[in-house]
């Protein structure tokens, strides 16, 4: 049997292939070395995307933070302001504030006198300074007559010089302010007379025009009242839905189609959603448009897959001898679900509706189509009013040509994304709290 | 009385009537609960629906009726010669009406100022019969309810009944929903059909949907073919997939074959936030440092890129869907059984050539599936595509070009001024169906596969 050439055969077989596999190795290893840098390298490059991005928007926003102002001494001259001394609340605010302004500038710059050189040093201001004096007198009329040094908003593109954002070595045919208004603007800073200061106007004040008057207080009213319709009607239906589809409803074609379904409207673009929105809810039911009632609804049926999916594995995750005990001894079918199951579910179900809450709360598209990108000046009260929401907000900011919304539309980016963080890291905490491992 | 008011009102009498009909069943019994067929408490929340229920259902048809009915009494209050008007004209009319009342009828015309006046009293007295009637009804279903609770009463059952319905029909709303896309999106379109040929939509090559005012108007010959919209969209696509793919599998296969436990645990969530990060932040992004950047790289080169190219916007979408990739990836390779990996380890290979060649071939249908859902999102994609490619309709394959995309035009169409029956506005949801069937089809398909391979190692 045993064949001693044979044998040697094997062995020198065994021999070469042990040879080949070795001359392998080394290739092999760099290879598997190689592999493994491969996967690191895009890991680092995914997470330095992240890291880009931030930093991005960071860089953009924080001169947001400050908004330059410019100290001017107005004369509330009774004989422009209330010519007729009747003191009159009406009357003080309906005055010619732009005129005080104008002789306060002029009284700083006497030398200028040419009509056009005459605006653009006016252009100085904000055209909301008028109103912030306006403001100042009616809340304080007794200034009336006197000489009082006042800290007013300055327009965009002399903020964007004093924080450094418009390049002074450019031509001066291809610059935003001339060079003699910076020789003024200089002087201002010499004077110590252009202070930047705090920009409580980017958080309490509604859309404008004008970047330095423009906030996002608007935004974020609107995105609240958007949000509570959103809870206020995703929440219910989808738990309810949740509960019916994982504990009650029978296996049969049916319920396959409604879990298929449910599946495919979680996949479906957002904007589908806001067409939807508009030929349903604006042009079918005629509720008003750009209203938080309409958003929230649309953004109820987006959000409602995701409750849905979230709640039934939550749902899933509880043990059926959970179940079992309670049927033993005597609850009924519903009883056992709301006296036991439900509890017990509930902070991964939360879980999930917080996400999707901070998902629609991120969500612009179908909030496009039914018209809540209109200019809204005021700050809504209420559902049915136009409104605008928070990314909307910054859409709107990041079309326009203006300089200085660029740093507004990255400061309502980092607003908003503080919400999204805090949503999610509430998240993170209900599923690490109150998460049970059966 | 405001709405609100009303419906606490009607909260309030219905909290009444669960109190109400506790008290009522224990006093049947005397106090000896035991003797009840249900709980208290169901007598309880039998008595509220009853109060709740036909309130809130007369409220809801109300709210509904009320317009038309109000409209119709204000047309027939109008004097004899307005009753021969076309509906088109009664409607201007009635707005009109309406209109004036609401801006305080300060500058009524005065041949409107009677129906106003009248317009104003039937809203009033509208406001106020409703509230009546509520409250009514909602004390006596309350009293019917409590007048019927007996011992043998099966109040416990009637309770988990409704609850039952209500949850039937919150799950109903899913398919409601879907019906509602497709109802709506599909009548628009084949308003749309009828006007414009569905041939020259579907295979036309020039798209430019500006219907021109006159007649020498240039660049608005109003040309519906979606031909370059569809290849604008696919580039852009294809150039987030080619971004995508590579490294949202790279790192499922890092994280799930070689990271440490520490290293998965911090990486997996960051990697994660990049699909949380709102759109419009990326479509911001993108036009704002991606796409100046690419430009003047290209200038470099001496390449003429656009502004808005197809490259920016693609490769910033390539970053959003990474995470769709990755995780979808890293679930369906932790799937393959560890058998499978021990088996390649026992025949001496290497863990890169275990995962190239045993695992990646076992989970590749778990993984295609994630391909085709993170494939569908990127074309159904809207503001990042709206704020970094164009407008223009170029049928073209240069990524360094400016193209357009389904999306985008959805929006463009429809945001502003829009009548329901021009084609322009009608076209957007002709596009629509078509972005719902491509993103139906390919999600379908996803899950199928999705769904398959689960089972296949379960």
């Amino acid at each position: 049997m045993n064949n001693p050439k044979e044998d040697s055969q094997l062995s020198n077989l065994g021999i070469r292939t042990h040879q080949i596999v070795k001359a392998g190795l080394p290739r092999r290893r760099a290879a598997e070395t190689r592999f493994k840098a491969y996967g690191l390298i895009c890991i680092v490059a995914g997470l330095g995307f992240l890291v880009l991005l931030f930093g991005n928007i960071i860089s953009h926003a924080w001169s947001a933070i400050e908004q330059t102002y410019v100290a001017l001494d107005v004369t509330f001259d009774e004989s422009l302001l209330d010519p007729e001394g009747k003191h009159d609340s009406a009357v003080l605010a309906a005055a010619d504030y732009p005129a005080l302004l104008k002789k306060s500038m002029s009284a700083l710059f006497p030398e200028v006198k040419d009509r056009q050189q005459k605006r653009s040093l006016n252009g100085i201001l904000s055209k909301g300074a008028s109103y912030e004096l306006q403001r100042i007198l009616v809340k304080d009329p007794s200034l009336l007559g006197k000489t009082e040094r006042v800290w007013l908003p300055v327009d965009d593109d002399v903020d964007m010089l004093v924080k450094s954002q418009i390049d002074r070595s450019v031509d001066e045919g291809d610059r935003r302010l001339k060079d003699y208004q910076i020789a003024w603007i200089d002087k201002l800073m010499a004077d110590g007379r252009l202070e930047k200061r705090f920009n409580r106007q980017f958080f309490t004040s509604g859309d404008s025009r004008e970047p330095e008057l423009a906030g996002i207080q608007g935004a974020l009213m609107g995105s609240l009242f958007t949000l509570m319709v959103t809870a206020f009607l995703s929440l219910p239906i989808g738990i309810a839905s949740a509960i019916y589809l994982e504990e009650f409803a029978p296996r049969n074609r049916w319920t396959d189609i409604i879990e298929v379904n449910i599946n495919n409207l979680a996949a479906v673009p957002s904007i589908v959603f806001g067409l939807l929105g508009l030929a349903v809810f604006i042009n079918f039911f005629g509720l008003p448009r750009s209203s938080p009632l309409v958003g929230g609804l649309v953004l109820t049926l987006m959000t409602l897959p995701v409750i849905i999916i979230a709640g039934r594995s939550a749902l899933k995750s509880v043990p059926p001898s959970i179940r079992e005990a309670a049927l033993g001894i005597g609850a009924s079918q519903m009883q056992t679900v709301f006296h036991h199951v439900l509890p017990l579910a509930m902070p991964g179900i939360l879980t999930g509706a917080i996400i999707g809450m901070a998902r629609a709360l991120g969500e612009s598209a179908p909030l496009l189509m039914i018209g809540m990108v209109a200019f809204i000046v005021d700050v809504p009260t209420g559902l049915m009013e136009p409104s605008t929401v928070l990314p909307v907000q910054i859409y709107l900011w990041a079309d326009s040509s203006e300089r200085g919304f660029v740093e507004r539309t990255s400061a309502a980016i980092l607003v908003l994304l503080a919400f999204l963080i805090t949503m999610n890291g509430l998240a993170v905490y209900l599923r690490k709290r109150y998460e049970r491992r059966w | 009385m405001q709405k609100s008011t009303l419906l606490l009102l009607l909260l309030l009498i219905s909290a009444y009537a669960f109190h109400l009909g506790r008290k009522r069943a224990r006093d049947i019994v005397l106090g000896k609960v035991k003797t009840l067929h249900s709980l208290p408490n169901y007598y309880g929340y039998y008595t509220a629906l009853w109060s709740l229920l036909p309130a809130l259902l007369l409220l809801i048809l109300w709210l509904g009726f009320e317009t038309p009915v109000i409209n119709h009494m204000v047309m027939e209050s109008l004097p004899d010669g307005s009753q021969a008007l076309s509906a088109d004209i009664k409607g201007l009319l009635i707005n009109d009406i309406r209109n004036s009342m609401n801006a305080g009828g300060s500058d009524t015309k005065p041949e409107l100022q009677a129906a106003v006046e009248f317009l104003r009293l039937l809203k009033i007295r509208s406001g106020w019969l409703l509230s009546f009637l509520a409250v009514a009804l909602a004390f006596v279903g309350a009293y019917f309810a409590r007048s019927r609770i007996h011992k043998e009463h099966r109040a416990r059952n009637l309770v988990e009944n409704t609850i039952m319905s209500f949850l039937l029909g919150s799950s109903l709303i899913a398919i409601l929903t879907t019906v509602g896309i497709v109802l709506s999106v599909l009548f628009e379109s084949i308003r749309f059909f009828d006007k414009i040929p569905l041939t020259d939509f579907l295979f036309g090559l020039q798209w430019s949907p500006q219907i021109a005012m006159r007649s020498d108007q240039v660049a608005s010959s109003g040309a519906f073919g979606a031909v370059p919209l569809f290849t604008g969209t696919l580039l852009i696509s294809s150039i987030a997939l080619v971004v995508a793919v590579p490294i949202g599998l790279m790192s499922a296969i890092y994280l799930a074959e070689y990271a440490s436990l520490k290293f998965r645990s911090v990486a997996k969530p960051l990697l994660e936030i990049l699909a949380g990060i709102p759109t419009v932040v990326y479509g911001f992004f993108a036009a704002l440092t991606v796409a100046p950047f690419i430009r003047s790289m290209g200038a470099d080169f001496g390449l003429d890129v656009s502004s808005e190219s197809a490259l920016a916007a693609g490769l910033v979408m390539g970053i959003m869907i990474i995470p769709f990739v990755s995780s979808l990836s890293d679930d369906f390779i932790n799937a393959v059984p560890q058998s499978l990996r021990d088996g390649a380890y026992a025949l001496g290979a290497t863990q890169s050539e275990t995962i190239r060649q045993v695992v990646i071939p076992a989970a590749l249908p778990g993984i295609v599936g994630g391909i085709l859902l993170a494939a569908s999102r990127a074309i159904g994609e809207t503001m990042i595509v709206v704020m970094a490619a164009g407008l223009a309709a170029n049928l073209t394959a240069n990524p360094l070009e400016a193209v357009t995309t389904v999306t985008t035009q959805i929006v463009t169409l429809l945001v502003g001024d829009q009548e329901f029956d021009s084609p322009k506005t009608l076209a957007a949801f002709a596009l629509g169906l078509v972005l719902f069937l491509a993103t139906l089809a390919l999600n379908i398909l996803a899950l199928h596969i999705v769904r398959k391979y689960r089972e296949q190692y379960e």
